[in-house]
């Protein structure tokens, strides 16, 4: 099967919401993006529209296809069709080196900071060629405030957590346009992702959009001004957090048919009588 | 007396081999390339000197800025052409192209400037004075000169690594270019940086070993190579202070083994550097191989 079905993401995005003024056109475009890893077909035919202000948020399962978007849009793969275009200009083309100058930043998957450099120098080194914009060293150093007396420090030597936020400075400090977020949460406790996503409100207020990865899907919700779904390189569902219920995100999680209208399977509950994709949320917390 | 007079002019020669191998060392430690003409690089830079004194009759130490920065381009140049490249095609494409850049450059040098040897003359007062300690330490002041230009050199690129903006760019392309190319770095125009120090600093070691000795079209790959290579591998890859270190062991080496035998000064030279590898293969500062 390699057409693209059940996808509801090919329209205009009418009833979309935009947190921005609706006057103002999409900060980024991808249209119809297959990529190929190899002989893999990794994503078929994706579509994506972010307007300014929002926070769009990618969910799906491992290997749905998630990060190679991400990273396609951030030029680290070349599409084998389709067209990514940023503030109306087609950039599909572009080296990831340019497009991080034009305001497409990514934290990449796994933080990839620089191990070898301090902190400090981490973050020198995203401001090497950063836009004009509110972000700067200080600023980031306001945002998570442990990190001044540890500047010096080596990043291997830190936690995680603290070295996700080093990831997140690291691409503040270059003033993004659009902020792509790949998998924050990977591998860290659920307090200290809560910890981390609470720096998402200062970093909208000035004025970044945010693109993010997400397989904790609670928390992609708690976040999201508008979500797509991707399983197996397809693109499963849209809408805004509010337009899906539980039940359609699950099926598109997991791969039943949404459009046909079927019954989605069970979720295979967890050992702790929590689910899969709602780790210990309740209905309150999913509420955005 | 005899032994500590070899020791001294070990201990000379070692800032010389150390010069030769910190553009080694780098070159791997940033985008690992072995660059196997390492060695002609440094014998064209001195070509390059004595074709510069014969044309335009600048005194010999000024054409050193005037090749470095020669060299320099050059180092660009062909990182992003040719070494970049090979680099995109695999790391033993790299070990193949840099070899048959190395026999292109000896071939050539022997076709214009034939297999004699030449050297860049200083001025006989400079050269041959020297002062002694005792009575049988004597230290040439050019080869001080020689020595304290070296450390300087390696200070200055310390200095330039760990301040300097493209310092800091070059060891973060070198931990992870992707994630430098997503803080807006071009890794290949930093890669081309490093390249230019790199050939920069080889180019002054040529001259310099210009001005001791004499230099032929084949030296680059018969001793300068090997012995850059030695320096490195005993100091230890990635610290531009092993680099030293390693370079002052083996001249040292070589001045304890010409002691005891004139014939041995080569041989002791590589039983250190066997010594080093079995004992201590991440090479005697313990800071290991560049990541």
């Amino acid at each position: 099967m390699t057409e693209a079905s059940g996808r509801q993401g090919d329209d205009p995005p009418e009833g979309r919401t935009p947190a921005a003024p609706r006057g103002s056109g999409p900060l980024l475009d991808v249209r119809d993006l297959v990529v190929h890893h190899g002989q893999l077909r990794a994503l078929s035919g994706i579509s994506l529209t972010v307007y300014p202000g929002e926070v769009y948020a990618l969910i799906g399962a491992n290997g749905a296809g998630k990060s190679t978007l991400l990273r396609t849009i951030a030029g680290l793969h070349r599409p084998t069709s389709g067209s990514v275009s940023y503030e109306g200009r087609d950039v599909t083309g572009l080296r990831p080196e340019k497009r991080a100058a034009a305001g497409i930043v990514m934290v990449p998957e796994g933080r990839r900071l620089f191990p070898s450099l301090s902190l400090e120098e981490n973050l020198k080194v995203g401001a090497s060629y950063a836009r004009k914009g509110p972000w700067n060293i200080e600023r980031v150093y306001e945002l998570f405030p442990w990190m001044k007396e540890r500047r010096a420090q080596q990043t291997a030597q830190m936690s995680g957590g603290e070295q996700q936020s080093v990831a997140i400075g690291r691409a503040l400090v270059a003033n993004p346009r659009v902020l792509l977020l790949d998998e924050l949460s990977l591998g860290l406790a659920p307090v200290i992702v809560q910890r981390i996503y609470a720096m998402l409100p200062q970093v909208l207020s000035s004025g970044i959009t945010v693109l993010l990865v997400e397989q904790d899907v609670s928390q992609a919700l708690r976040v999201a001004t508008h979500l797509q779904c991707l399983l197996e390189g397809r693109s499963m569902l849209e809408g805004t957090p509010a337009e899906v219920t539980r039940a359609q995100v699950e099926a598109a999680y997991f791969g039943a048919d949404v459009a046909s209208g079927e019954h989605p399977p069970e979720t295979p509950p967890l050992a702790d009588g929590s689910n899969a994709l709602w780790p210990g949320s309740t209905p309150s917390s999913r509420a955005c | 007396m005899a032994w500590v007079n070899a020791i001294v002019q070990g201990l000379l020669t070692g800032g010389l081999y150390a010069l030769f191998a910190c553009g080694l060392s780098l070159l791997f430690g940033v985008m690992k390339v072995v660059n196997l003409a390492h060695g002609d690089l440094a014998t064209v830079a001195g070509y390059i000197g004595v074709g510069i004194i014969a044309v335009t009759r600048v005194p010999v130490l000024w054409s050193i800025p005037i090749v470095v920065v020669l060299m320099a381009v050059l180092g660009y140049v062909l990182q992003r052409s040719l070494i970049q490249a090979a680099i995109t095609r695999g790391e033993l494409t790299t070990l193949i192209v840099t070899f048959g850049l190395s026999i292109i450059i000896e071939n050539g040098l022997q076709q214009f400037f034939t297999a004699n040897s030449r050297g860049l003359g200083v001025g006989d007062s400079f050269i041959t004075s020297s002062f002694s300690i005792g009575s049988q330490v004597v230290i040439a002041w050019f080869n001080l000169a020689i020595f304290v230009l070296a450390v300087v050199v390696l200070l200055a690129l310390q200095q330039f690594m760990t301040r300097s903006r493209y310092g800091r760019l070059i060891r973060a392309v070198a931990d992870d270019r992707e994630a430098a190319q997503l803080s807006g770095a071009d890794y290949r125009h930093v890669f081309g940086i490093a390249a230019a120090i790199a050939f920069g600093t080889v180019a002054i070691a040529g001259i310099c070993d210009g001005m001791i000795t004499t230099i032929s079209p084949t030296i680059g790959t018969d001793t300068i190579l090997l012995f850059a290579f030695a320096s490195v591998v005993i100091g230890g890859l990635g610290s531009l202070w092993g680099t030293l270190l390693g370079g002052v062991v083996l001249g040292v080496a070589q001045a304890i083994g010409a002691q005891i035998n004139p014939a041995w000064e080569q041989l002791a030279g590589y039983l250190v550097f066997l010594l080093v590898l079995v004992i201590r293969p991440q090479g005697l500062t313990s800071r290991g191989a560049a990541a």
